[in-house]
């Protein structure tokens, strides 16, 4: 593998996140998050989703006029997605059931769309392959981490295997239902977007106004 | 009537397509910073959603469904797995006609919604409430309901945020906090205070 293609899969891991930084696809990231099984599914569909949408779009980008790429791109979008979400349906019915309708709002994932429009049109199939790959691994990526805390503390219990034994059964641990529950997903989003720019200084934002020292007198 | 006016409540505040299913965050979060633009936004919202939601559910009972098709002549084809690219078909449709009208027949208007509307087509928004309304088998009048009532839920939702935010811009906040997650926090909190809602009933 070449050293470019290794940067497209490489650096949408952390360095340009598509949900900590470029604030895309963030719908699905906080709704399928309660337990990482779900997680995981929703990942392998994004991760599919976009490698696929944009090899078939760069492939077709020549021949893609500009007055209705995005309709073109939203058709080729959907069909694939629809592809996923009758395969989950056949081998997979309790866990689509329970991710509902976000798998076809996949179709709407700002991820994918976004890939497809800024990359794919411009760049061969295989590289836009591995770019709708990499960003796909950096949407799951993120989805895990959120799943792993929220499972772990708000349930005690990882791929639905117990670790934190809870009260409920007899165990010590008393599990954290907030965690459960919607808002938890934006506070824990929150907070993992704070650790990673503490640690990736160069992506903090600057501040509309700076608070002023005043002079002493 | 009663059951719609409940249905009604539920999807405003208990079921806030913004704060707990978190559909159409991309754009809560992206223009959230003011409060005109996002009064702007979610009217358009409100609009494209009241418009959508019931039109797809014509399409599902007349077009889609099993046996819906025994109109024309064909009781045994069922042709729901189309239903995505369809649903997603109408919505980008029914957005360039509507940017089409407005801008013939009522310019003011379509200056002030104009840069958002192509910008729904892609909100999760839209296609969440028509996919929820499948799910959830409404027929047509609790359709054209949950259509207007869910986009006004977006609509006070993004709102609500832009108020929060534009107070916000002026507070000392720590470093790697600033913008992105200090938004997330706030949209926590707000969802937080929407879920004592969920005891509502009518």
């Amino acid at each position: 593998m070449s050293q470019t293609r290794k940067k497209l899969l490489v650096d949408p891991l952390v360095d340009n996140n598509p949900i900590a930084l470029q604030v895309l696809g963030i719908c699905s990231a906080l709704a399928v998050t309660s337990s990482l099984k779900v997680a995981f599914v929703m990942a392998l569909a994004v991760i599919a989703v976009t490698g696929f949408s944009s090899f078939f779009i760069s492939m077709l980008r020549n021949y893609i006029p500009t007055s209705i790429r995005i309709i073109v791109q939203m058709t080729i979008i959907a069909s694939l997605v629809i592809v996923v979400d009758q395969l989950l349906k056949a081998y997979a019915y309790e866990i689509s059931k329970t991710l509902s309708v976000f798998v076809g709002l996949i179709i709407t994932n700002c991820i994918v769309m976004g890939r497809a429009e800024a990359f794919a049109m411009k760049n061969t199939p295989i590289d836009s392959f591995v770019d709708g790959i990499g960003n796909g691994l950096g949407y799951g990526l993120l989805l895990m981490c959120v799943g792993v805390v929220r499972e772990l503390f708000g349930a005690g219990s990882l791929f639905g295997i117990v670790i934190l034994n809870p009260v409920g059964d007899g165990g010590w641990y008393v599990p954290n239902g907030l965690l459960l529950l919607p808002p938890s997903a934006f506070f824990i989003i929150g907070f993992l977007i704070w650790g990673l720019r503490a640690w990736k200084k160069s992506q903090v934002e600057e501040p509309d106004f700076k608070i002023q020292a005043v002079e002493d007198h | 009537m009663e059951a719609l006016i409940s249905l009604a409540v539920k999807a405003i505040f208990v079921e806030n397509l913004a704060l707990s299913f978190f559909l159409g965050m991309c754009t809560f979060i992206a223009v959230s910073k003011k409060i005109t633009t996002a009064i702007g936004l979610g009217i358009s919202v409100m609009i494209v959603q009241s418009i959508t939601v019931p039109a797809n559910n014509l399409i599902l009972t007349y077009l889609l469904k099993p046996g819906a098709l025994g109109w024309a002549g064909f009781p045994d084809i069922d042709l729901t797995f189309l239903g995505l690219i369809s649903y997603i078909g109408v919505i980008a449709a029914l957005v360039q006609i509507l940017e089409m009208i407005l801008d013939k027949y009522f310019p003011p208007l379509y200056n002030a919604l104009g840069i958002f509307l192509p910008l729904i087509t892609v909100n999760c928004a839209i296609l969440g409430g028509s996919l929820f309304m499948v799910e959830r088998d409404y027929n047509f009048s609790e359709a054209l309901t949950y259509g207007v009532s869910s986009g006004f839920g977006w609509a006070l939702a993004i709102t609500a945020m832009a108020g929060v935010r534009e107070k916000l811009k002026y507070s000392d906040i720590p470093e790697g906090l600033q913008g992105l997650g200090i938004t997330f926090i706030t949209a926590g909190l707000m969802a937080m205070a929407f879920m004592c809602f969920s005891g509502v009933k009518l």
